[in-house]
């Protein structure tokens, strides 16, 4: 275990904790630039989509995991993002245009749904998103004139001025860089004040409020960043496959993407991308142990989803903080080598002590 | 009088799926009060009750009223079994992760019906001792299938307010929803009492698993109608008995109407529009009481 002696305030917000830190980041970032070298290219396909869904992710995370506020709805920012995105390019407007703007009209949405529904807490906050997505996916199948409602939506591969993204490759490399950005933007929003405030209010309203922050106007901005990032998600999705129709966003998106974060482990960026890696190599790892098993039961249509949900379960019974809490374990069980002591992340088991009627 | 003939008629079908909508909620209220857990997993548990009493019926021949007790007994023993196998395992740890294992649940229930030789991923048809009858009262028509899911939630309720009201471990079961920590010191089990809120909601679940099947036939995708008991259970304020019935009626009622009279499309969003208009309004919900804050 490192100690550091802080000397000045800056110390304690700066990007990396030790200089170290930064130069695995670095290796990470060069091992994912020559990956699609060694992959084929459905594994490479795999990969996109993990950056893709980790923006998204990352953008539930700002939410759930540093404000504390549920969403069960974000199947919707995530359905705006891909339309703004697809009906835009179809009109000529240019990616370069169309990426941020898809981001912009979900956090635009998400200002108007998130003022009126934001001072409910918890279990009603998540329903009352859920009933937004529900409400939001409706009008995709029903306004046809703008969405072509079932039929769906053809998007062309996107462009930025010379340059086409239409290989494997090159949209692996722009979701990556994408993914980069969007980690790059929540690290440096989490230790500005805006993030130290969405963090003071996940850890205790009454607290936060008490130190002068205002909790309406930052769960709002909470609310719009993470619409905004899942919103940016939705457009690469839509780009990366070629056809988008309602059917694509409903209420299982949503439940995933919160499911992602939780089993990535709350509050950590980490978390969001394991929990997104989690969930598209879990089925690829299905699949390709399947051969392994009797046939009667390799035919079943319902053997991935089968072993998919009980998977989810095994994992949160052997972790139930995320797979970052057990990378956190194994991390602190290295440096305290001889030292540590199995308790050490031990939850007391106790009784709920709340009041309620 | 036929406009009014047509609301009233519109209006009885909707409570007798709200009452549907009401004993899902209610199944999710129970396990919420007791534990702090929603139970993602409830549609499913209707949709097992619903294949169970399917089987018994027509693979087995039982009359309608057998199998609805086998069908509560095993969907009793099976919650019993979950929450001896799994939840119990969760106690104490953070209640997010208890949700998700209740996703996991029902990704899982969902798809093992399909693989069940016999189930599968087919639509089959319900047949009870109520089919095409009708009965009449005036100009009202109301077919029996509709009354007879009326008449057995309202027994139902009965049974359970006496439950909670008169019997010590409903006492024990209300008092451990208040403070787990005070029942406790009042020498009140609560492992026993969270492994019979299990086995009480799994068996809701199962009934109301029979009561729906005759009008929506019985198939593996049922249990979405557990998304419908959500803003039942919210509207009621979730934590209140009578209000998830309540709540159940309101959106059954809604939905029907909108159905009925709205273009398509305004069907399945009703439910959701009154919902989030009503938390605009009233924060905890019809029935619900607005937690202070604790420093």
């Amino acid at each position: 275990m490192r100690f550091l002696m802080k000397t000045d305030y800056y110390q304690d917000i700066q990007l990396f904790k030790y200089r170290s830190t930064f130069f695995w980041y670095l290796s990470l970032v060069m091992a994912c630039l020559i990956l699609p070298l060694l992959l084929d290219e459905y594994l490479l396909a795999q990969l996109t989509f993990i950056c893709i869904y980790a923006v998204a992710a990352v953008g539930l995370m700002l939410l759930t995991g540093y404000t504390g506020q549920v969403s069960m709805g974000h199947a919707a920012f995530f359905a705006i993002g891909s339309y703004t995105s697809a009906i835009l390019t179809s009109k000529g407007i240019p990616f370069v245009l169309a990426l941020p703007t898809a981001g912009i009209m979900a956090g635009g949405v998400g200002i108007v749904i998130g003022r009126p529904i934001l001072h409910l807490t918890g279990l009603y906050l998540a329903i009352a998103t859920m009933g937004f997505a529900f409400i939001v996916d409706e009008i995709l199948v029903r306004w046809e004139s703008l969405t072509r409602g079932n039929l769906g939506f053809y998007v062309d591969p996107p462009s930025i001025g010379p340059l086409t993204f239409d290989t494997e490759i090159s949209f692996y490399y722009l979701s990556l860089v994408i993914l980069i950005l969007t980690l790059f933007a929540a690290r440096n929003i989490l230790r500005s004040p805006t993030g130290r405030a969405m963090i003071a209010i996940r850890d205790s309203e009454v607290a936060a409020e008490a130190m002068g922050i205002n909790l309406a106007k930052f769960k709002t901005i909470a609310f719009i960043i993470s619409a905004f990032f899942t919103g940016i998600a939705g457009s690469l999705y839509a780009h990366k496959l070629f056809f988008i129709n309602p059917e694509s966003y409903t209420i299982i998106l949503s439940i995933e993407l919160l499911a992602m974060v939780i089993i990535g482990g709350l509050g950590s960026l980490h978390g969001a991308v394991f929990g997104a890696a989690f969930f598209i190599l879990l089925p690829q790892v299905i699949i390709m142990t399947k051969d392994s098993l009797p046939k009667y039961i390799q035919e079943q249509t319902g053997l991935e989803p089968a072993l998919f949900g009980l998977l989810i379960v095994l994992v949160m019974l052997f972790e139930p903080m995320g797979i970052y809490g057990r990378w956190l374990k194994t991390k602190y069980y290295f440096e305290m080598f001889p030292l540590y002591k199995k308790d050490s992340f031990k939850r007391e088991k106790k009784y709920q002590k709340t009041e309620r009627r | 009088m036929d406009v009014v003939n047509e609301v009233l008629q519109t209006v009885l079908s909707g409570i007798s799926i709200g009452c549907v909508y009401g004993l899902v909620a209610l199944g999710f209220v129970l396990i919420y009060k007791a534990t702090e857990v929603i139970n993602f997993a409830q549609g499913e548990l209707l949709m097992l009750g619903a294949f169970i009493s399917y089987s018994l019926i027509h693979m087995l021949n039982f009359s309608y009223l057998a199998a609805l007790v086998v069908t509560i007994i095993v969907m009793g023993l099976l919650g019993m079994l979950l929450e001896r196998s799994v939840l119990r395992l969760l106690v104490g740890e953070p209640v997010y992760a208890i949700v998700i294992v209740t996703i996991g649940m029902s990704f899982f229930f969902r798809s093992v019906v399909s693989m069940i030789p016999g189930w599968g991923t087919d639509t089959h048809g319900f047949q009870t001792p109520f089919t095409d009858k009708i009965a009449r009262k005036g100009d009202l028509v109301i077919s029996w299938e509709h009354l007879s899911i009326i008449l057995i939630t309202i027994a139902l309720i009965l049974i359970l307010f006496s439950f909670f009201r008169y019997t010590r471990i409903g006492t024990a079961m209300r008092a451990t929803s208040q403070n787990q920590l005070a029942a406790v010191y009042m020498g009140i089990s609560v492992t026993k009492v969270f492994s019979l809120t299990w086995t009480i909601a799994a068996a809701l679940g199962g009934i109301g698993g029979i009561l729906l099947s005759p009008i929506t036939f019985v198939h593996m995708n049922m249990g979405f109608i557990g998304l419908k008991a959500f803003p039942a259970a919210v509207l009621g304020g979730f934590g209140s008995l009578p209000g998830a019935i309540v709540g159940g009626v309101i959106i059954g009622i809604t939905e029907s109407l909108a159905g009925f009279y709205l273009p398509r499309g305004w069907k399945d969003v009703a439910a959701w529009i009154i919902l989030i208009g009503v938390l605009i309004i009233r924060p905890q919900g019809l029935f619900g009481i607005q937690e202070k804050k604790k420093v």
